[in-house]
């Protein structure tokens, strides 16, 4: 301080008359360092803003899925020519499905079944993911055959677009993934009422597929839940256990400085890491199954453990040490001195730290990455065992896929892991509000 | 030097004919490599008050702390010497703290409630070392413990209430219920009264002289007018030794030793 | 009886356990005179002990005996299948099939009397009840797979029935033991402790684990691939070989990596420390609560951002942005690529603006009030007190900050995946493409996977000269903002 003001104070005494000396000059160094604050607080702002609009801009359009709503004939001549299916249910399951949906729309747009090169351009225009719908209604119950039923039945991914207004019509039609034929088609449906754009549920619910309209994060979010559930299990206990150890018991020592020092440098481990040892360890070493969000579960939890003892230490820390000494005074063990009143009290702040690790572990990707996440599941695993991915690596796998579709759905994952992401911050700091205490 | 040996000396014979509850024998306290305490010797009587006196930092709570081994929570802290509770010897490693702090009780100089209801502060250690034997017996004892605490009639209607809710003076009272109620034979008190205002201060003196009958006391305090209110015995402290004790009367009026004069006088603390 | 049913039974053998002790050291306290003897430890710390007792001794012997009784049978396997193999290259494949064949004549229900006679029926009789076995096994395999059967099945029963006499033994001498004066409390304490203390080991076995498991596989690869060759390489070329030849015509230079690496956190290091340090100051030194209250939690938003929506920020907004606007400056042709150091840096370099901002603030509050009230008193602007005073006295806490955030940098992944391209070349214009470490570990390790060959095994020796860069890093960092710490203290 003193090189700042020594010259100033020397100019003071040879002309005390003028006091403002060079004044000009350090106000508007103060104003343009004051500029240089905004500027960069603009900066970081600024680019929150475009991330957070480019993604909800390019996402919100998953959340909705063109549908087209047609009458259905489920004609026996396709579904069972040979009036087998009272002896072998097979045949229902492995009918020709396609064709009654091409058939039904044709007949909805007009179109002479004969014209070979219509049809073509019509079987492109609903999803494959109508075998299973229309297979499903036929399975579970098998009088519709002979029928004719309204059935919704979903866009192809290109015509989803083309509906929701992606599709540049001034490229030629020859480059175009939507002919001209089609958008007409599109709009004589919608003309007709039979186009609609409900809720997306298949983002949340559909598995892995090739076809972007029936991919959706069913898969990954499981996983993500099976994860998020090992390491809120394991790492909890093993996190306050080790904080109580080193904060209430351990003797200063060289081990406990080593621990200490071992937590830090963990916490501040490339994430990568973390999925290098799992492969080593869990996978190659113990043999466990690759994909699994078992494993995925235990990569985590060591990534999230220093987080969790530093927010627990902290916590623990900040009971008054004169509640520990009125328990210990009137008796108390100190483990009773702990488990009856530190560590209820601590528990807010281990909830919160807890809650933080958790989340940061619900968007980490480059370890799951390593040991295999990276998998095309079709099913919902039904244990931590099986294959899984989880939300950030299916939000990987999707931007990787060139088609357009899938551009919305990685934004459309996105905005979903965000919002779980979100949530668990808004608990977060609810629960620092609601039981924040000053001593 | 040996004007200390011999204050000991003259204090020893002026010791009182009243049973000793507890005694410290050549009791020293090191913190790391400090020694906070020299080679104290003094014998507390029962169901008397005994008040340790001295300019702040010449070991009162040092060694009040260590007649409960509060001082085993102090890292590095090393007690060496003797100190019997009746028979025990407190610092024998057959003994088990615990046991040993629900006999000899503590408050602290700031109250220290727990964050819970004023019913859980003074149940808390009851339940811990299995005094009560079924609710009823618990209530009794939360009430009774209240009561001598002379809280009872001002939280008799809002025991669920938390105790961080009571005013400073009220939650030093409940702080001393929450000790009494664990049935200690010895109460341990350092300064007590120092976080109080006067009249919160005056209700506590009356409480320590009632509180007599049944327990022994042990009470830091830096005012000598307190100490000369509340206690029977008195302690004078100085650089980690004890300087002068002996009835707290003749501490006060006739003091044997220049030092203690000096404090009495306010020329030292 | 399955591992589970085990673990259940002593569990359940505990529980009753304490229920019964509790019981007994109730009663007990009932039945004495107060005055003269005084309980020890409340009922419940008592059933715990017994609990304890009845459990743990059991199921540690369970686990143990386990292990020992597994590597036997694996000793076995593998010493018969040598008397029939030569090739120890081979042998694995072999233990494998061994083991399936076990696990078949398990589902099967075949033991030693009632054996196939070959390996081809044993494996039509497996198939026709659904389960499938490898071709090449061979007719030696099955009477080592039925006495494997035999020997595991003996061991799981010597190890269950000990396991349950060791819980029942346990749980009768804590019932046994109980006494008014029994320290039951510092027994179950102790325990309690060790486990605390196992807890907090956990730290150093994930250390170990990292060190040990990427050592290995290092070692591993160095054994096919010269240490200088890959340390002072200048050509990354991993050339993956055909599953299973084992050839080693790659090129593993780690300097065109390294060099991506630093370059791009060069680059987000330029971006983020100016802009992070002034959003500190002006946030500490200048804003009003409102502002900051509003503008700080906003930028911390920055902060819980996973990686992989700023790498596909870069992917989809940025790096075509910074394309056209390159191409419309210059004319048409696009001198900044798509994927390119300097969209790796900058995206990478927001995410770290509020690590920079977060970190610094935390060093520049640690300075003492005094300091700044001190120099605001001589008559010094705002902005001298933060340059000349504050700043120089927090210097080595932000230093060490700044350290931390680089170490951040380096070892980011999915940003530099998906943002810096995989081409690994030496460049020095920031606008081309170049790749990292990090990068490099995804690559080789992500599809199928051969363990043995040096083009998977350099992903450890990578992971490795990661993980000590960064260690170095860290270590030192945290050094420095202790010490700083300990200055104000
Ligand atoms: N926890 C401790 N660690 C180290 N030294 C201590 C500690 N507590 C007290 N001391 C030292 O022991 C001496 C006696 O302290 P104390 O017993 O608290 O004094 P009093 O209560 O009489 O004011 C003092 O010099 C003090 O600095
Ligand atoms: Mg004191």
């Amino acid at each position: 301080m003193t090189d700042a003001a020594l010259p100033h104070a020397a100019a003071e005494t040879a002309a005390p008359v003028r006091r403002d000396f060079g004044l000009k000059r350090r106000h508007a160094a103060e104003a343009r360092f004051r500029f240089y604050g905004i500027a960069a607080i603009t900066i970081g702002l600024a680019f929150l803003a475009i991330l957070l609009i480019s993604i909800f801009s390019k996402g919100y359009t998953a959340f909705v899925q063109t549908s087209i709503t047609v009458p259905v004939e489920f004609s026996a001549q396709i579904i069972d020519k040979d009036d087998k299916r009272a002896t072998d249910p097979k045949v229902l399951v492995s009918a020709n499905y396609p064709v009654i949906a091409r058939n039904a729309l044709a007949k909805a747009l007009g179109v002479d079944p004969a014209d070979k090169k219509a049809m073509k351009e019509i079987s492109n225009f609903v999803s494959d993911g109508s075998r299973s719908l229309l297979r499903d209604i036929v399975a579970s119950d098998p009088s519709v055959i002979g029928t004719t039923r309204n059935v919704t039945l979903l866009a192809a991914a290109d015509i989803d677009s083309a509906n929701k207004g992606q599709i540049d019509l001034n490229v030629p039609e020859a480059k175009r993934k939507v002919s001209d034929q089609q958008l007409a088609w599109l709009n004589q449906l919608k003309a007709a009422g039979q186009v609609s754009t409900p809720f997306n549920w298949g983002l949340l619910t559909f598995g892995a597929s090739s076809r972007p309209e029936t991919a959706g994060l069913g898969v990954a979010l499981v996983g993500s839940l099976y994860m998020m559930a090992i390491v809120l299990l394991c790492a909890l206990p093993i996190g306050v256990a080790a904080s109580i150890y080193l904060e209430e018991f351990a003797k200063k020592n060289r081990f406990t400085d080593f621990i200490e020092v071992n937590i830090n440098n963990l916490a501040a481990v490339p994430s990568i890491v973390y999925g290098l040892l799992g492969l080593a360890v869990f996978i190659n070493f113990f043999g466990m199954p690759r994909s699994a969000p078992l494993v995925g579960g235990f990569v985590l939890t060591l990534m999230t453990l220093p987080t969790i003892i530093i927010a627990t230490r902290a916590a623990l820390r900040s009971v008054p040490p004169s509640i520990r000494s009125a328990a210990l005074g009137i008796g108390a063990s100190k483990m009773q001195m702990v488990f009856d009143h530190v560590l209820p009290l601590a528990t807010p702040g281990i909830l919160t730290g807890t809650i933080i690790g958790l989340a940061r572990a619900l968007g980490e990707t480059a370890p799951l990455l390593l040991i295999g996440m990276v998998a095309f599941v079709a099913d919902r695993p039904a244990t931590p065992l099986d294959p899984a991915t989880a939300l950030p690596v299916q939000i990987y796998m999707w931007a990787n896929e060139a088609e357009r579709a899938f551009v919305e759905r990685t934004s459309g994952a996105i905005i979903v892991l965000l919002v779980f992401l979100a949530l668990m911050n808004l608990a977060a700091i609810l629960l620092r509000r609601r039981f924040e205490r000053r001593w | 030097m040996s004007l200390e040996s011999a204050a000991i000396a003259t204090a020893s014979v002026s010791r009182s004919n009243a049973p000793s509850k507890m005694t410290g024998e050549d009791v020293c306290v090191f913190y790391g490599a400090k020694q906070a305490l020299f080679d104290v010797n003094l014998k507390i009587e029962q169901f008397n008050v005994t008040s340790l006196i001295g300019p702040s930092g010449c070991g009162k709570s040092t060694f009040l702390r260590s007649l409960n081994r509060m001082n085993d929570t102090i890292e590095g802290c090393r007690v060496t010497g003797k100190i019997n509770l009746d028979e025990d010897d407190i610092y024998d490693p057959s003994i088990d703290v615990v046991e040993l702090r629900a006999r000899v009780g503590m408050v602290f100089q700031k109250p220290n409630p727990f964050p819970k209801s004023i019913y859980e502060n003074v149940a808390y250690g009851p339940r811990i070392h299995g005094i009560a034997r079924n609710k009823a017996d618990l209530d009794e004892i939360v009430h009774s413990s209240l009561r001598r605490a002379g809280l009872w009639n001002e939280v008799k209607d809002r025991l669920l209430e938390p105790g961080t809710g009571l005013s400073g003076g009220q939650q030093q009272r409940l702080c001393i219920a929450r000790a009494i109620a664990t049935k200690p034979e010895v109460l341990l008190m350092d300064e007590p009264c120092s976080a109080l205002d006067p009249i919160a201060t005056a209700v506590i003196e009356e409480l320590i002289d009632e509180l007599r009958e049944n327990f022994t006391i042990v009470i830091v305090t830096h005012s000598m007018q307190q100490a000369a209110r509340v206690s029977q015995k008195t302690a004078f402290f100085h650089l980690g030794k004890l300087i002068e004790e002996g009835k707290t009367e003749d501490i006060f009026t006739n003091p044997r030793n220049r030092q203690t004069q000096d404090y009495i006088t306010g020329r030292i603390g | 009886m399955s591992v589970g049913w085990i673990v259940a039974i002593v569990l359940g053998i505990g529980a009753v356990a304490y229920f019964f002790a509790a019981q007994r050291a109730r009663a007990q306290r009932e039945g004495i005179d107060r005055s003269k003897q005084v309980p020890h430890s409340l009922p419940t710390y008592h059933g715990w002990l017994a609990f304890i007792l009845a459990a743990i001794p059991a199921l540690l012997f369970f686990l143990v005996f386990s292990l020992l009784s597994n590597a036997l049978i694996q000793n076995r396997i593998s010493n018969e299948v040598a008397t029939h193999i030569g090739d120890p290259a081979a042998a694995s494949l072999s233990i494998g099939i061994v083991h399936n064949v076990a696990t078949a004549l398990g589902k099967l229900g075949l033991s030693g009397d009632n054996l196939p006679g070959s390996y081809a029926a044993l494996r039509d009789a497996a198939s026709s009840s659904g389960v499938a076995l490898a071709d090449s096994g061979e007719d030696y395999m099955v009477p080592l797979a039925a006495g494997v059967n035999a020997d595991s099945n003996g061991y799981r029963f010597i190890g269950q029935g000990l396991a349950l006499l060791f819980s029942l033994a346990g749980a009768v001498f804590a019932y046994s033991r109980i006494r008014i004066r029994l320290r039951a409390r510092n027994q179950v304490e102790r325990v309690v402790l060790w486990s605390l203390l196992g807890a907090s080991t956990v730290a150093i076995l994930t250390t170990v684990g990292i060190v040990l498991s990427m050592l290995g596989e290092t070692i591993h690869f160095f054994s096919d691939v010269n240490p200088l060759t890959f340390f002072f390489g200048t050509v990354w070329d991993p050339r993956f070989a055909d599953a299973g030849s084992g050839a080693t015509n790659g090129q593993f230079g780690l300097i065109p990596l390294l060099a991506g690496t630093l370059y791009i956190a060069l680059v987000s290091m330029l971006f983020a420390v100016p802009v992070g340090l002034m959003a500190a100051v002006y946030m500490g030194e200048y804003a009003s609560n409102r502002v900051r209250s509003t503008v700080k939690p906003l930028l911390e938003l920055l902060a819980g951002i996973p990686t992989i929506v700023y790498g596909i920020f870069a992917v989809v907004t940025l790096g075509p942005f910074f394309r056209d606007l390159s191409a419309a400056l210059a004319g048409g042709f696009a001198f900044i690529q798509a994927q390119s150091v300097f969209t790796a840096g900058i995206v990478m370099g927001v995410m770290l603006i509020p690590v920079v901002s977060s970190l610094s603030d935390d060093v520049i509050t640690a300075v003492p009030r005094a300091m700044r009230d001190g120099s605001l008193a001589l008559g010094a602007t705002r902005s001298e007190t933060i340059r000349k005073v504050i700043l120089p006295a927090a210097l080595p806490g932000i230093v060490g900050a700044l350290l931390l955030t680089a170490s951040r940098a380096i070892g980011e992944t999915m940003i530099v995946v998906l943002a810096a391209g995989v081409a690994a070349r030496l460049s020095v214009n920031p606008f081309e493409a170049m790749t990292t470490i990090t990068v490099k570990i995804v690559n080789q390790l992500t599809g199928d996977l051969e363990f043995n060959s040096p083009q998977t095994l350099v992903a450890f020796a990578l992971g490795l000269t990661l993980f000590a860069l960064t260690l170095g890093m860290n270590v030192y960092a945290l050094y420095i903002v202790r010490k700083y710490r300990e200055q104000y203290e």
